[in-house]
């Protein structure tokens, strides 16, 4: 064990990246205001895209189912608007590929206001029917990774879930999202999790917030009834904290084995968004059709924490928060540690948009590369104990299957090895590319 | 919103990067020796000076050579040649003439770094390769120690040092043993005082061991070294020559002189802590400095050579890869028992 476990709880290695989240962290949701067309890509989950059930002319009303799953891993889209369906066909998602997407024209003279939906019974409903319940609420993880939620749910036989931990470490940069819907949600968040804890049959629901947000650790606290099966756990402030095997590690010290799954060590982990569109939907009828996006960043003019309808263009809430600086270089989609560039400005809001953020010269630019010279930063950063250092030099001189022995495949991209590098190695990106070769390779037959 | 979009560029996160770099790093590490290579010129005067000034540009003199063209300068500014150019003149004798220093810089770049591929690929310590090889070519010039200067005898440059390249060399005429020579040759310990402060002879940036300690809580406070590589390396040193001095406590020398005498704080705390040619891995940085103490306790016990520190370092940096190699960490959720 650790022997620093005994101060504070933390998984082992991981960086200390600026928290960076002043421009946006104490500034309340704003909802934007309904623009003139959304596009909805049919594959906004991991897994297999929805399945359109819409006709071009159509008119469909906000909320209206407007994809079905096309397989069990797969979920539900519904739209985001009341308007009409205007193109079914292939747009640009914001990395540039050309993506089968729905494209959904407003209606101008529609109110726009959500309908006061029906609750859902969920107390009477059994696993199977929660589960697909869940599916037809459209969830996904809305920390990024946006895997459909229902599949999480489904514990196997033989398997049990203890604990229902709630993510809400946050620990990208900048990001605040999560921090904001803990602060003026936390009934939501607590009713949301205690829906699922109860159909998942957990003993306890566990909150991880990590202790750079105190107003969101009030919050929950102060709604936090005695006698609850709920106990906030204030999180060390470290990268990747909000990582799962690492939330994980951290707060029941369990190692989750390689190629497995958060349910073997007896736990399920949602992100705090999750746990919320789980309650909009079980308490007022509303699947999911917005999220919250931060947008922030040294090249956003007016940064903000915005309640985003899906399929709304990257453009219009740039527009909305008064534009880019001439300065800005490059806007990404997600944090700044894990997030993705974004190719074209006229992408939409998916349900993994956790954040869009511009950045300048000063952080696109990157430092003069140096050799490698083995001074082992990487491999004290790297919190699944792989050695970067090894795997860039392999990645470099195309030794794909070689790095392979070294566990690649293990890899997150979390990027701790990259922000570590004195010698600005891009050793991250140069593992992606021997896992991508690696990935393809496997897909194609020979 | 502009009227134009910007040009996004498309560079992939993370697009954050903590602030230490790899000059900065090698900036750090002669920041540190500031203090132990103005001692040595207090204790060795002019002469040290001299030789500190003309290893250095033996070995940036090479480096600039060799550099391919459009990387003339940068390859200076990264100021690792700067480093091994120090750290080698600070493992020399004072009294040195200054043509050897001159070719153990030129040799410690020139085999020690450039032949391997650059900074980053060679696998011995290149200081340590000069030394070595100056070792091997002039035995008498290399165990030739002058004895502290006195306050009169700053501005004195030795005659051994400005002896003509090739001729043979009349020893000076003050000469006088290391402590670990006299230790050795005529079982006589030197006090650990005297070896703490540095006012001993020997090599010219190896003789104070309060100066080298600070040196080292410097690049440990910066991160810049392994903790592990000293704290084995000394560790070891400690415990076996305790446990040698269990035996015949006469014969032996004690744990703390064994610390503090020679090279040992020179080389544990820069050369053995050479990142490129240490392990990588944490274990593998315990095996490599428990492998370090052991060899030179060694060495120096029963080697013919009063010292052993140079030695005993490179050939730990041989064993390098293998250690890495067989050192991998545990990838987390792999462990046998881990949760």
């Amino acid at each position: 064990m650790n022997p620093l476990r005994l101060f504070h709880k933390s998984f082992d290695h991981g960086v200390h990246p600026a928290h960076l989240k002043e421009q946006t962290c104490d500034l309340p949701m704003q909802r934007v205001p309904f623009v003139k067309e959304y596009l909805m890509p049919l594959g906004q989950n991991l897994g297999a895209p929805s399945k359109s059930i819409v006709q071009i002319g159509q008119r469909v009303r906000k909320g209206e189912l407007i994809a079905e799953a096309a397989a069990f891993v797969s979920t539900t889209l519904h739209s985001p608007v009341t308007g009409t369906i205007k193109e079914i066909g292939d747009f640009r998602n914001f990395d540039g590929n050309f993506v089968p997407a729905i494209k959904i024209e407003a209606d101008i003279y529609a109110t726009q206001q959500s309908d006061a939906g029906n609750p859902i019974e969920w107390q009477s409903l059994s696993i199977d029917e929660f589960i697909q319940e869940v599916q037809n609420a459209g969830i996904v993880g809305m920390g990024g990774a946006a895997f459909p939620t229902h599949v999480k749910f489904a514990i196997p036989e033989g398997k049990k879930i203890r604990y229902l931990l709630i993510n809400g470490a946050e620990c990208e940069p900048y990001l605040t999202n999560d921090h904001r819907l803990m602060i003026e949600r936390p009934e939501d968040l607590l009713m949301g999790a205690e829906i699922v804890r109860q159909k998942l049959g957990a003993e306890e629901t566990v909150i991880g917030v990590e202790k750079n947000k105190p107003e969101a650790i009030a919050a929950l606290r102060q709604h936090i009834k005695p006698g609850d099966p709920v106990r906030l756990v204030p999180l060390h402030v470290k990268y990747p904290q909000g990582a799962e095997k690492m939330i994980i590690k951290t707060i029941f010290n369990r190692e989750v084995p390689a190629g497995q799954l958060p349910r073997d060590v007896e736990v399920n982990v949602n992100n705090v968004s999750t746990v919320v569109a789980i309650a909009d939907y079980f308490e007022r009828g509303r699947p999911l059709i917005e999220r919250i996006v931060t947008v922030s960043g040294p090249g956003i003019t007016y940064p903000a924490n915005l309640i985003v309808p899906l399929g709304t263009p990257v453009r219009e809430l740039l527009r909305f928060c008064g534009g880019l600086t001439d300065a800005t270089q490059e806007v990404i989609m997600g944090g700044p540690m894990m997030g993705r560039p974004i190719a074209t400005l006229d992408s939409p809001i998916t349900k993994g948009s956790s954040g869009i953020l511009a950045f300048t010269a000063a952080e696109t630019s990157r430092r003069k590369e140096y050799p490698c010279i083995s001074c082992g930063r990487c491999v004290e950063a790297c919190p699944y104990f792989l050695n970067p250092a090894r795997l860039a030099r392999l990645s470099r001189a195309r030794l794909f299957d070689e790095m392979v022995n070294y566990n690649v495949m293990d890899c997150v991209e979390c990027g701790c090895c990259t922000f570590a590098c004195p010698s600005a190695i891009p050793i991250v990106q140069l593992i992606r590319t021997g896992k991508d070769d690696l990935r393809t390779r496997k897909e194609t037959p020979a | 919103m502009n009227a134009k979009d910007p040009e996004l560029l498309l560079e992939h996160a993370p697009l954050l990067q903590q602030g230490m770099s790899t000059p900065q790093a090698m900036r750090d590490v002669i920041y540190s020796l500031v203090p132990v290579t103005l001692a040595g010129i207090w204790f060795f005067g002019l002469s040290a000076l001299l030789v500190l000034v003309v290893s250095i540009l033996g070995a940036m003199l090479t480096e600039w050579v060799f550099s391919s063209a459009e990387n003339k300068t940068e390859s200076l500014w990264d100021a690792s040649a700067l480093v091994t150019g120090l750290l080698l003149g600070l493992t020399l004798p004072p009294g040195l003439p200054l043509w050897m220093a001159f070719l153990g810089g030129v040799v410690a770049i020139g085999f020690g770094k450039i032949i391997w591929g650059g900074l980053g690929n060679n696998l011995f310590n290149p200081a340590l390769v000069g030394r070595a090889f100056l070792l091997a070519t002039f035995p008498i010039a290399m165990t030739t120690w002058n004895p502290v200067s006195d306050v009169d005898g700053f501005f004195m440059v030795h005659a051994t040092n400005l002896a003509l390249p090739f001729m043979h060399v009349e020893p000076d005429a003050m000469t006088s043993a290391t402590p670990l020579g006299l230790f050795k040759f005529e079982q006589e310990a030197t006090p650990i005082i005297n070896l703490f402060l540095g006012n001993t002879s020997g090599s010219l940036g190896e003789t104070s061991g309060l100066l080298l300690l600070l040196g080292g809580l410097y690049l440990w406070w910066r991160r810049d070294l392994d903790w592990r590589i000293p704290a084995s390396i000394l560790l070891t040193v400690v415990v076996f020559s305790g446990i040698l001095g269990l035996f015949d406590a006469e014969r032996f020398p004690t744990p703390l002189f064994s610390l503090f005498s020679g090279g040992l704080l020179l080389g544990t705390i820069y050369m053995a802590t050479d990142p490129v040619t240490s392990p990588i891995t944490p274990k593998g940085a315990w095996i490599f400095g428990c492998g370090i103490g052991c060899l030179v306790v060694l060495i120096r016990v029963w080697g013919g050579l009063p010292e052993g520190v140079m030695y005993a370092i490179l050939l730990m940096n041989a064993a390098t890869p293998l250690i890495n190699r067989y050192t991998q960490p545990t990838v987390f959720g792999r462990g046998k028992e881990r949760s």
